[in-house]
């Protein structure tokens, strides 16, 4: 959606003069001297799905506390829409948050605990039947008004949770690993029914998970943080195709890395590899690189072949099929190269009977072109 | 089927031991005193007329019943009782509340060390404490002669024997039973509904109107009984700290039985109190079934 035909910037976050929703600058917490958080800055924009992403302990569910109000931070400011946050308690905040645990009141039936946000707001009574009323269709519970919470699944308490953080329509809905506790298919379906209620409201989402693909899915951006910073931030496919260190480049998705020690002869685009015994074919950055690198290259990049495989700035490595697991839609090999490296492969099975039908112990060629090669200094 | 068997057998054990103690030392003496209400006294070994007499066949009156409601002092008694064992409990309550949460809210060691200083006058016989508070509250006791030190009064107080110390003794006596249920259920409660109760809106003090205090109902009405049921039948406190006036349930039965060697009477006066305790037991159970299915 643009504004407006001159409107250069497909995405806010492109557009430096874009004034940021929420602004968070140098928030940092410190529990018993140690940093949870250690000094983010943030700017997040109007209507974004914004998915805060790192594996337990990494300081993500504080940041998200920070945010709600729950945790004063030790230095930093956070604003919302302009205005300062940092030091308002949770009640006088535009934010609502989803907790992992649902956090629904146990005495109340699904309806109360909906209209409880408003009822603190001061809403009349008729409003508040009529936005409960409202959410509880939204969230498709209507038939389960009166009912008490332990009389409900677990989707369907992550769904009153959900109603009752969204009625006073904050500015921001905060949510704190919004699928970790639903099953498989119930985690696809609640994905796609956030995203159509983001849609709907146009209220800008911050998400906290652990779960790579969870982020992936529902988020416009994402920031990887590890050890109470952030590592990484942009799109998903910016995170995924262009992983800035080995440790985004490890926590999505699986990939395969290289261990490399100089640049190539010719000083441009090859870099000698112990690993491969040939060199690899890459676009080096401009900044100077250290004595030992990676060079990381994502399964579903690399072709197998039969045949030696011919092009311009390919990579093409020699080795073994030592396993493979058949997906239905696609293929895993684990291939064992000549100088005794696994590399994982995927391949799509576009056809009902591949022409490359490779089996347990065939000899085959790797390749790949440099765009697919990713050098990583970190 | 053959290892159902002994299996089967096993869980009947189990579960019929218990059933056995409650028989043995609870229902039968109940029945026993139940019977003996409504004999008649007379002067003999055992002092009440024989449960049957081949003579005269089954004997029943209701006349100790009938007393009971004639002589005001057993209604004063029992008014008398309740009305202490229900202030003593709302008193535990509102003291045991904030320290059950403090304790709930206290970090690792500090939690322990607090329940153990909870439990810890459990440690010394209960008779020796409410012998220490005697010397304490007395007319030249501690406290007495503290205030006139400090010239606060001219003339010691008469704190000894008035329906005060009786209070006093009480609450002092079950505060524990009240910290600790509560203490359990503040202790399990997840923090995050108070956080979104606030995320939602709400102060603290609505918060904990709202959520805390209506999430550890069934904690506070385990330690209102804990403390409102033996309060109720209470007999050394208000006989070592309480004046004549202090007129409790349990001082009266005493009286009957060993004084007035009235056993059919007191039997009565037993069993009547045992009516009035099942009604907040009735209660205790029903809260507690709501709170079972509530946790499934």
């Amino acid at each position: 959606m643009q504004e407006s035909d001159n409107n250069q910037f497909r995405n806010p976050w492109e557009d430096p003069a874009a004034a940021p929703f929420i602004r968070i600058d140098g928030l940092r917490k410190e529990f018993d001297g140690f940093p949870a958080v250690d000094g983010v800055s943030l700017n997040i924009y109007k209507g974004e799905l914004f998915a805060i992403l790192g594996g337990s302990g990494c300081g993500k569910s504080t940041l998200l506390r920070m945010l709600a109000g729950f945790e004063a931070p030790t230095a930093g400011q956070v604003f919302i829409d302009g205005v300062e946050m940092t030091h308002l308690p949770p009640f006088a905040r535009p934010t609502n948050m989803m907790f992992q645990s649902y956090a629904v009141f146990p005495h109340y039936s699904v309806a109360d605990n909906v209209a409880y946000g408003l009822k603190k707001e001061g809403v009349g009574k008729g409003e508040v039947r009529a936005r409960v009323q409202e959410m509880l269709e939204l969230v498709q519970l209507q038939e389960f008004a009166k009912r008490k919470p332990r009389q409900l699944s677990g989707g369907q308490q992550q769904r009153v949770a959900l109603a009752r953080a969204l009625v006073k329509r904050p500015k921001v809905l905060l949510l704190d690993e919004p699928l970790a506790a639903l099953d498989k298919s119930l985690r696809e379906r609640t994905q796609f029914e956030l995203m159509n209620i983001q849609d709907q409201l146009g209220i800008t989402f911050i998400l906290v998970t652990h779960d790579q693909e969870e982020a992936m899915t529902l988020a416009t951006r994402i920031a990887v943080m590890d050890a109470g910073r952030f590592v990484q931030v942009g799109t998903p496919t910016e995170i995924y195709e262009y992983p800035n260190s080995r440790f985004v480049a490890d926590f999505i998705g699986t990939i395969n890395l290289f261990r490399c020690h100089q640049r190539g002869n010719d000083g441009t685009a090859v870099v000698a590899c112990e690993e491969t015994g040939v060199p690899i074919q890459a676009d080096l950055p401009e900044a100077e690189l250290p004595d030992a690198f990676d060079v990381a290259v994502r399964p579903e990049k690399i072709r197998l072949s039969r045949q030696t495989p011919e092009g311009e700035g390919l990579t093409i490595l020699h080795g073994m099929v030592e396993d493979l697991a058949y997906y239905g839609n696609h293929s895993l090999y684990r291939v064992r190269t000549d100088q005794g490296k696994l590399v994982q492969v995927s391949s799509q099975n576009a056809h009902r009977s591949a022409e490359l039908a490779l089996e347990w112990d065939e000899q085959v060629y790797l390749s790949w072109p440099k765009d697919c090669s990713v050098v990583l200094t970190q | 089927m053959n290892a159902a068997r002994p299996e089967r057998l096993w869980r009947r054990t189990v579960i019929g031991i218990p059933y056995f103690w409650l028989l043995a030392f609870f229902l039968a003496p109940f029945a026993i005193v139940l019977r003996i209400s409504f004999s008649d006294p007379i002067i003999a070994q055992p002092p009440f007329t024989p449960f049957c007499d081949p003579a005269q066949g089954l004997y029943l009156t209701a006349d100790n019943y009938r007393f009971l409601t004639e002589d005001d002092l057993y209604w004063v008694s029992y008014l008398k009782s309740i009305r202490i064992a229900a202030v003593s409990t709302l008193l535990c309550l509102l003291i045991g509340y904030p320290m059950a949460y403090g304790i709930a809210r206290a970090r690792g060691a500090w939690r322990n060390i607090l329940l153990l200083l909870v439990i810890l006058p459990f440690w010394t016989s209960f008779l020796l404490r409410v012998y220490a508070w005697m010397g304490m509250l007395s007319g030249h006791g501690v406290l007495n002669q503290a205030l006139l030190g400090m010239g606060l009064i001219e003339q010691p107080l008469k704190i000894l024997y008035t329906d005060f110390a009786v209070y006093l003794g009480i609450v002092y006596s079950y505060l524990p039973f009240m910290i600790l249920p509560l203490y359990a259920t503040l202790e399990r409660l997840d923090g995050d509904l108070l956080d979104a109760a606030a995320d939602l809106g709400g102060r603290p003090r609505q918060v904990f109107f709202d959520v805390t205090l209506p999430v550890s109902l069934p904690g506070v009405v385990a330690g209102g009984l804990l403390v409102f049921i033996p309060a109720l039948g209470e007999f050394v406190i208000p006989a070592l700290l309480g004046g004549l006036d202090t007129m409790m349930i349990g001082k009266t039965l005493y009286d009957e039985f060993f004084i007035n060697r009235d056993w059919p009477l007191a039997s009565a006066v037993a069993t009547v109190l045992v009516l009035i305790l099942l009604v907040p037991i009735m209660l205790f159970q029903r809260i507690s079934q709501a709170d079972a299915g509530a946790r499934r």
